[in-house]
């Protein structure tokens, strides 16, 4: 008996079963959506034709489980000891992918290996996890400088600099995402109050004249100053903040209408006022936005929906597949998805909040990270929240490198998180 | 600490899920904007257009039918990889309007199918046709247009083009779409709601390239499409031929109309042109050529062309007279040139020999006698009861008011009421003597070719008329029922005879130019003054004088006095008609050769 459990705890640990099953349920969703998708009721192909993303699809989800079991398999400690060398062999491929990736659809972020194609930026993501939770679970670290993050910042860039070279900005955002698990750790909240701010300003310098902006922050800071105390130091950080953001405001400007490149602009555009070229750049926000509406309340039934199998909405098996989750599962099944999602992150929180090594604290905080920009940015732009960032829904839109790069990120976290007990408190 | 930074990512990760299901809740609950834009995203509803109803003559010559031709279009997304050099070769573009359409095709839409060159015919098609497999992206859609076996007749069969915008806007049943062809004049327009048959629609699903992915609701709305009624014209093509060879080189109209059922068998207007000018692609250079040329061919003479009648009037005038009572039949009055410049000699004159020598006198008097019956001892007063009875004669002879032939636009003509003078001498201010000269068909009067031809009609036939109609047969239902209304005078038959005695004088005394050998013709000559130029040569006629078979008035501007050009033509007409070919080949040279054009 002791010795079974033994056993079983050195393959599976203590496996958060829950946080298995919601995975699986991802994936499940996507695979059933992902034949929806280009179902075609006249050819009657089975889900599991393999001429169809379907089955490739499933396949794919076939090598998972192998994956899956794969590192379920490697000793816990693999991870822990070999975070910078899986880093750095992620770093060279993305290094490779530049000089003999082929480029598809204009970005040079594909790695051909006979008929196999990897995108080794999603793989990135895992690795740079990997390489900033070693970093920072390093014990000469004091989490409450800011130095520690600024050189853990570093790990970052690197994968986003590259990433930004093989001409995939999207990919590149998600790694600032990051800076959530290092405020975790201590990292002042600013780093999330700053980027809103400077977001929100953004926004409305490119949805108002620059001059109404400007005097709208003119017009917050006389107020905030004539609120508070009226300390020298306060009113000079109000004023140094305000022609900051100033600045941000008139920067945005000229950065999107004057270096943006047309196709860039476009996206921005279309975000901006979607319903002003409907057939041009804001074709894709208007169409997905007119599948998922007019899903209703139940949706149109598995297999009955029209925008998106009849084309109407681009790329809706990959970036676009929530489109068919609301177009044929209506309210329903589009906040169910949803909601599934911040499930399985509040679980993967929880996992990562009943560690005791920091190690893997902020690994299942990069993990949290790195699902919830995702799932922020592709739901946000397919309902028109967000401008169009050609980033997947993890676990749900079609593509290998994709679910495989996340099968790695979680279960990688999920197999840490078994043998959290056995796990060296730091 | 820690574990409130967890609360704060943990409220990030539920606000931006609020924040989601809310919006969704939105799109997909409340606002409906996205459902119905969505049906018309996928739902596309395909016309069938049925064909055209087609016109044959009254021999069954088919004289309009449909012609097939192909609009190429193309879809700008799928036409990529294309070598556009060897594609404007192929198709016969010139690289520099290949460009044009190119854009204007992209700016309409990058995924939907613009017109890049419309309607080729059967034979430019088949050059082509072996082509398209190299291009993609370039379509064929098949339309038909309107073909023409015979150049004639151009103005009564009229032309079909795209539905003006204010018809479109006029269109409160919806029926017409933009685009859509409808008849622009003739019969064409007249007949539209018959021709035009029913349009089918299927409503179908597409994607978003317009392919059609398969029938929307199991096809329950879909309707098949009805050709449109063939109908079956009264014209007699080779008189029509025949008619319009004669015309040649004149400005007038000719209509012939058979008497017995109002059916007409030949309708020139001229000049005319040749129909098919105005089919298809063609429509659009000729018709501004056609506005334009200064002989107006688009102008159908016969129904749209008032004139003042002249002296074939004065038959009508006779019969009144008769009918009033203030002349007999053989009753001789002394006429001198007194009242009115005469070509008549002076001397007695009964109905008949006024006729014959169309004594102007003679007809100014009874015309003056008809007015004033002595009802009111005042003269004006007495002159305006009678004014008003000569009046109601004249509208039961179809004059001063629309016969109802079945093209658009025919015109009124003018017959003058008691009002009409009223206003211009003033309340009785005017007596008989002031409006004689309507006696002889000149002044205020103003009479359509159609309204002459029906005068030889109704005289022909002993005092009643058919409403003058084009078409005989729609579809095996005959003609429409208006047609088939026989409209009387009113006026004993008697008095007809007298008049028709006086008409076969004519033509054996005065206009011996339709003089025809044992061929019985009865007709009145008339000759109109044109201030502007050389009198209107006119001549309405009926034949045989027994039993006729066909009436007809040829009206001829500028042709001079009655006796020349109009008469020789009318004379022509019924005898080919009656008879089937003509015995005076000299006549038919003459009218050839002379040129009335000015």
């Amino acid at each position: 008996m002791e010795d079974q459990i033994q056993r079983k705890g050195r393959f599976l640990g203590n496996l958060d079963w829950l946080a298995v099953l919601l995975f699986f349920m991802l994936v499940f969703v996507g695979w059933l959506n992902i034949y929806a998708a280009v179902y075609n009721e006249e050819a009657h192909r089975s889900i599991f034709d393999l001429g169809l993303n379907s089955g490739k699809q499933l396949l794919w989800v076939g090598t998972t489980i192998v994956l899956v079991t794969g590192i379920l398999a490697v000793d816990f400690k693999f991870f822990d000891s070999f975070a910078y060398v899986i880093y750095g062999v992620v770093m060279l491929t993305l290094v490779i992918v530049l000089i003999f990736g082929r480029e598809v659809a204009g970005s040079k972020s594909w790695l051909e290996i006979g008929a196999f194609r990897l995108q080794p930026a999603e793989f990135a993501k895992f690795a740079t996890a990997l390489g900033v939770a070693k970093f920072l679970s390093s014990p000469s670290m004091k989490m409450d400088k800011l130095m520690t993050y600024v050189r853990a910042a570093m790990l970052i860039l690197l994968p986003m600099a590259l990433i930004v070279l093989q001409g995939d900005v999207g990919s590149a955002m998600v790694f600032l995402i990051l800076v959530l698990a290092f405020y975790r750790e201590g990292l002042t909240g600013l780093v999330l109050v700053i980027p809103t701010v400077i977001g929100a300003v953004s926004l409305l310098s490119l949805l108002y004249p620059v001059v109404a902006v400007t005097l709208g922050l003119l017009a917050v800071a006389v107020l905030i100053i004539a609120i508070g105390e009226k300390t020298k130091k306060r009113i000079a950080m109000v004023v140094v903040s305000l022609g900051f953001l100033c600045m941000v405001s008139v920067g945005v400007h000229y950065v999107v209408f004057n270096i943006f490149k047309p196709h860039q602009q476009g996206r921005v555009k279309a975000f901006i006022d979607p319903d002003g070229d409907p057939l041009g750049v804001g074709w894709n926000v208007t169409q997905a936005k007119i599948a998922i509406g007019s899903g209703g309340f139940w949706g149109k039934g598995f297999l009955h929906g029209t925008q998106t199998k009849f084309d109407f909405v681009p790329e809706q098996s990959t970036d676009f597949i929530f489109c068919t989750i609301g177009e044929e599962h209506g309210w329903v099944g589009s906040a169910g998805v949803v909601l599934l999602f911040a499930l399985f992150m509040f679980r993967l929180i929880f996992l990562a909040e009943r560690q005791k090594s920091r190690f893997v604290r902020v690994y299942g905080y990069c993990v949290v990270s790195i699902i919830f920009f995702h799932w922020f940015v592709n739901v946000g732009m397919t309902i028109g929240l967000f401008p169009v960032i050609g980033i997947p829904l993890p676990l749900v839109s079609y593509g290998g490198s994709s679910l495989w790069a996340f099968t790695m990120l979680i279960f990688i976290f999920i197999k840490l998180d078994a043998h959290r007990m056995q796990m060296m408190a730091r | 600490m820690n574990n409130s930074r967890r609360i704060v990512i943990q409220l990030l990760i539920a606000s931006v899920a609020i924040l989601f299901c809310s919006k969704l809740f939105y799109m997909q609950v409340i606002d409906d904007d996205y459902k119905s834009a969505a049906q018309n995203n996928v739902m596309k509803r395909f016309v069938s257009y049925p064909f055209r109803g087609m016109i044959s003559d009254r021999n069954n010559h088919l004289m309009v039918y449909n012609d097939p031709v192909y609009d190429i279009k193309i879809v700008p997304k799928e036409f990529k990889n294309v070598d556009t050099a060897a594609f404007c070769q192929r198709f016969d573009i010139p690289h520099k309007d290949f460009d044009k359409l190119w854009k204007k095709a992209r700016r309409y839409s990058w995924v939907k199918a613009s017109t890049l060159k419309k309607q080729l015919t059967k034979e430019e098609f088949a050059e082509i046709e072996s082509y398209l497999i190299d291009f993609p992206g370039v379509y064929v859609s098949p339309r038909t247009v309107r073909g023409y076996n015979y150049k004639s007749a151009a103005n009564a069969l009229g032309y079909i083009g795209e539905i003006p915008p204010r018809q479109l806007k006029k269109d409160t049943l919806k029926y017409y779409r933009e685009g859509d062809y409808v008849g622009r004049s003739g019969l064409e327009s007249y007949y539209e709601e018959y021709l035009r048959g029913q349009r089918g629609a299927s409503y179908k699903m597409v994607n978003v390239r317009g392919v059609v992915k398969g029938s929307f609701q199991g096809g329950e709305y879909d309707t098949l499409s009805v050709p449109g009624k063939n109908l079956t014209s009264t014209i007699d093509l080779d008189l029509q031929a025949y008619a319009e060879k004669l015309m040649k080189g004149k400005v007038g109209s000719l209509v012939a109309i058979e008497p017995s059922t109002g059916e007409i068998l030949a309708m020139v207007s001229a000049p005319d042109y040749d129909p098919g000018l105005l089919s298809g692609r063609l429509l659009g250079k000729n018709i501004g050529k056609l506005y334009g040329d200064s002989l107006k061919p688009l102008f159908n003479r016969p129904i749209m062309a008032a004139y003042p009648p002249g002296s074939i009037f004065k038959t009508l005038q006779a019969l009144v007279a008769l009918q009033e009572g203030v002349i007999r039949p053989g009753e001789k009055i002394y006429c001198d040139h007194k009242l009115i410049g005469d070509h008549a000699p002076i001397g007695l004159f009964d109905i008949q020999r006024a006729i014959k020598y169309s004594s102007n006198n003679f007809f100014v008097k009874v015309f003056k006698e008809v007015l004033n019956r002595g009802v009111d001892s005042n003269t004006f007063v007495d002159s305006r009861l009678g004014l008003d009875k000569w009046h109601s004669y004249m509208l039961r002879f179809g004059l001063g008011q629309r016969l109802g032939i079945d093209l658009p636009g025919e015109k009124k003509g003018y017959i003058p009421s008691s009002a009409f003078y009223d206003r211009y001498y003033g309340h009785n201010r005017w007596k008989a003597s002031n409006i004689q000269s309507l006696a002889i068909g000149q002044g205020e009067v103003l009479v359509t070719p159609i309204q002459m031809a029906n005068m030889g009609a109704l005289l022909a036939n002993r005092g009643y008329f058919y409403t003058p109609h084009l078409i005989k047969d729609v579809d095996g239902n005959g003609p429409l029922e208006k047609y088939t209304i026989k409209h009387e005078t009113n006026i004993d038959p008697a008095y007809y005879d007298e008049v028709i005695k006086g008409m076969e004088q004519v033509v054996q005394g005065t206009a011996t130019r339709a003089y025809i050998k044992d061929f019985p013709i009865a007709g009145k000559t008339g000759t109109v003054q044109n201030p502007h130029g050389p009198d209107h040569s006119v001549f309405m006629a009926f034949a045989p004088v027994e039993h006729p078979k066909i009436a007809v008035s040829v009206y001829v501007e500028n042709a001079g006095w009655g006796g020349r050009a109009a008469t020789a033509i009318s004379g022509l007409v019924l005898e080919k008609y009656v008879r089937g070919h003509i015995t005076r080949p000299w006549m038919e040279k003459y009218v050839l050769k002379g040129d009335f054009l000015y």
